[in-house]
C-alpha cells in the first residue's frame, strides 16, 4: 500500500485536545470531527488539508485522552498517514485497531519540512520524500499487529475470531 | 528472574506462570469501562463483531458522567445512547444522574475493582485503579467494544520503573503534589509504555485518596499504568466493599525494572504545573505573581473526601476573594453526601464557592465553568493542554486542593501558609 501526499508538520507533545478538542466530542460522526481536525494547534487546518496528506510531528503524538475521536477526526480529514519521532501508546493503540497507518520514524520526523512531498509505503516501513530524494525507515510493526492490520483493523479481526469459535 | 507486580497481574490473567517485558498477551478482563464520550462509539463497533451479548452483564460498566446532566441535545443523545444499551444487556453497572459520579472516583468506591484485576477502559484515567494494587489501563472504544465482546484484550507486557519516595510528607503536601513533582521530573513521556510503580515510606503513609490521586496521573507521564503493592490501608479500604474475591500480588525482590527512581519526598513543597504541559512544574514558593480568574476543586484526581476536607479546612471563616470564581465538584453522590454531612459545604458556601452536582463538567471544558478568551484558572484536575477549560487562548494551572483553596482566597497562586 503506497500512500502519497504533502507533508504537514507539528510539534512535539501534539495532545488529543489539540487534535480534536472536547467540545466537539458531542458527536461521533467522523465528518462533523474532521471538520476541527487539528483545530487548537492550527485553526486553518481542516481548511488547508486536503486527500492523501501526511502529518508529520515530533516526540509524543496523541499524548493525552484516549478519546479515538482523534485518530478518526484525522482519519476523516483525508489525512494518509501520521510520522512521528514516538507516539503515546493509547493512540498508537486506537490508531491501530481503527486502521490509520502511523510510522514511528525519529529520522523522518527530523528531516521532513512542511510542504514536502512524501510518499509511504506503511507495509514495508519505508519513507521516501520526493522534494529531497531522501528515505528513512520506520520500525516495523509487530505480526500480531500486521494480523489486524491486515484484517482491517480489530473489530474486523474480532468478528473473525467470533464467526469460528460460533 | 523475578517479576513486578504488573508482570504478576498480567502473567495470572494471561494463563501464563510467566511474562516478560514486550511480551504480547490476551489477558482476561474484570471490568471494561465506558463513559457517555467514548462508550457511543464502542457500542456502534460491538454490533460488528457478531455478538449479541456482552461477554459478562457484570463486569461491563457504564458511567455516563462527562457531559451529564446533558449539556446539550446533542450530548442527551450520546448519554442515551449508554441508557438503552445498558438496558437491551440488562448490565447491573450502569449509573443514572443522581446515582452517578465520575468513573474514576465511583468504581473504586462501589467496591467494582479490587486488587489483582486486570481493567481496561475507554477513558485515559483508567490507570487510577492501580492505586488498589490492580493492573488498570486506558484504551480507546474500539478496544472496549472488542473487550465487551469477548471479555479479553491483548496487552504488550509493559516495562516498570519503580519509583521510591523516602521520607516524610511536609504539612499540606499529598499526592498531587508528589505525581506532580514525578511528572516535572521525568516529563510527560518520561514513562511512555511503562508501568509506574509507586513505593517507599511515603506511600506506605499515604491515603487510599491520595493513592488514587497519584496514579490517576500516571498517563500524565505516559505511562500504560500506575501501581501500589496493597497493603493495610489497601485491605481496609476494599474489605466488605469489593463482593468478588480478589487477590494481593507483590512484586519480588529480584523483579527487573528498567529504571528505579528515588525521589526524597521529605523535600517536596506544595506543586503547581504551569500551562500547557503537566510536567511544567514549580513548587508553590516559586511561582511568583499569577493572577487567575477561576479555581476548580474537583475531578477524578482531587474530588474525593480527603481533598474536600483539605480545601474546606483551608476555606474555614474565610471568602472567596471577590475577583474569583471558585466551583467545587464533588468526585461521586456518596462523596457529595459525606461532605453535606459533614458541614463542608456550609463552609464552601458562606466562603462564596459554588457547589455543583458530581460531573466531568469543566475539567475537560464541556461545561459547569468554561473559560473565556484571556482568562486563567487553577485547577485540581490533571490536564491542562491548550483549550482543555475552554478557549483555546485560556490557561491553567494544575495544582492540589491546598493550594487550590488558598489562591481562591488570595486571587492568585498561594501557598497553604499564606492564608493559615
Ligand atoms: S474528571 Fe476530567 S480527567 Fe477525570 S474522567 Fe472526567 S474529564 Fe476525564
Amino acid at each position: 500500500m503506497l500512500l502519497r501526499g504533502k507533508a504537514w508538520k507539528f510539534g512535539n507533545d501534539v495532545d488529543t485536545d489539540a487534535i480534536i478538542p472536547a467540545r466537539y466530542l458531542n458527536t461521533t460522526d467522523p465528518q462533523e470531527l474532521a471538520e476541527h481536525c487539528m483545530e487548537d494547534a492550527d485553526p486553518d487546518f481542516p481548511q488547508k488539508v486536503s486527500k492523501g496528506d501526511i502529518i508529520v510531528a515530533g516526540k509524543n503524538f496523541g499524548c493525552g485522552s484516549s478519546r479515538e475521536h482523534a485518530p478518526i477526526a484525522i482519519k476523516a480529514a483525508g489525512v494518509s498517514c501520521v510520522i512521528a519521532r514516538s507516539f503515546a501508546r493509547i493512540f498508537y493503540r486506537n490508531s491501530i485497531n481503527i486502521g490509520l497507518p502511523i510510522m514511528e520514524s525519529p529520522e523522518g520526523a527530523a528531516a521532513i519540512e512542511e510542504g514536502h512531498e512524501v510518499e509511504v509505503d506503511a507495509k514495508e516501513g519505508k519513507i521516501k520524500n520526493l522534494t529531497t530524494g531522501e528515505t528513512y525507515t520506520a520500525a516495523p510493526f509487530p505480526d500480531f499487529m500486521r494480523q489486524i492490520i491486515s484484517a482491517g483493523g480489530l473489530i474486523n479481526y474480532v468478528a473473525e475470531r467470533v464467526k469460528k469459535d460460533g | 528472574m523475578g517479576m513486578t507486580i504488573t508482570e504478576k497481574i498480567l502473567a495470572a490473567h494471561a494463563g501464563l506462570d510467566k511474562v516478560e517485558p514486550g511480551q504480547l498477551i490476551n489477558a482476561k478482563l474484570d471490568v471494561v469501562l465506558g463513559n457517555d464520550i467514548t462508550a457511543p462509539v464502542a457500542i456502534k463497533e460491538f454490533r460488528r463483531t457478531g455478538k449479541e451479548k456482552v461477554f459478562d452483564k457484570e463486569k461491563v460498566v457504564l458511567v455516563p458522567d462527562h457531559f451529564t446532566p446533558n449539556k446539550d441535545i446533542k450530548s442527551a443523545e450520546q448519554a442515551k445512547i449508554l441508557r438503552d444499551f445498558a438496558r437491551e444487556q440488562e448490565l447491573t453497572n450502569y449509573f443514572e444522574v443522581g446515582r452517578m459520579g465520575i468513573e474514576h472516583c465511583l468504581l473504586p468506591e462501589q467496591g467494582l475493582v479490587g486488587p489483582g484485576d486486570v481493567v481496561i477502559g475507554a477513558d485515559s484515567h483508567t490507570c487510577t485503579y492501580g492505586a488498589l494494587g490492580a493492573f488498570a489501563t486506558g484504551v480507546g472504544s474500539t478496544d472496549m467494544a472488542a473487550g465487551m465482546a469477548l471479555g479479553e484484550a491483548w496487552f504488550k507486557v509493559p516495562e516498570s520503573i519503580k519509583f521510591i519516595y523516602h521520607g516524610k510528607l511536609q504539612e499540606w503536601v499529598a499526592g498531587k503534589d508528589l505525581i506532580l513533582y514525578t511528572i516535572g521530573k521525568i516529563g510527560v513521556d518520561g514513562a511512555r509504555y511503562q508501568a509506574m510503580e509507586f513505593t517507599g515510606e511515603a506511600i506506605e503513609s499515604l491515603s487510599m485518596d491520595s493513592r488514587f490521586t497519584m496514579a490517576n496521573m500516571a498517563i500524565e507521564a505516559g505511562g500504560k499504568n500506575g501501581i501500589i503493592a496493597p497493603d493495610r490501608i489497601t485491605e481496609e479500604y476494599v474489605k466488605g466493599r469489593v463482593k468478588r474475591p480478589y487477590k494481593f500480588y507483590y512484586s519480588d525482590s529480584d523483579a527487573r525494572y528498567s529504571q528505579i527512581i528515588d525521589i526524597d519526598a521529605a523535600l517536596i513543597e506544595p506543586q503547581v504545573a504551569f500551562p500547557h504541559l503537566p510536567e511544567n512544574t514549580r513548587g508553590i514558593s516559586e511561582a511568583g505573581l499569577v493572577l487567575i480568574d477561576q479555581v476548580i476543586i474537583g475531578s477524578c484526581t482531587n474530588g474525593r473526601l480527603e481533598d474536600l476536607r483539605m480545601a474546606a479546612g483551608i476555606l474555614k471563616g474565610k471568602k472567596v476573594h471577590p475577583e474569583i470564581r471558585l466551583i467545587i465538584f464533588p468526585g461521586t453522590q456518596q462523596i457529595y453526601l459525606d461532605a453535606m454531612r459533614e458541614g463542608l459545604f456550609e463552609i464552601f458556601v458562606e466562603a462564596g464557592a459554588v457547589v455543583s452536582t458530581p460531573t466531568c463538567g469543566p475539567c475537560l471544558g464541556g461545561h459547569m465553568g468554561i473559560l473565556a478568551k484571556g482568562e486563567k484558572a487553577l485547577a485540581t484536575t490533571n490536564r491542562n493542554f491548550v483549550g482543555r477549560m475552554g478557549h483555546p487562548e485560556s490557561e491553567v494551572y494544575l495544582s492540589g486542593p491546598a493550594v487550590a483553596a488558598a489562591s481562591a482566597v488570595k486571587g492568585r497562586l498561594a501557598a497553604p501558609q499564606e492564608v493559615i
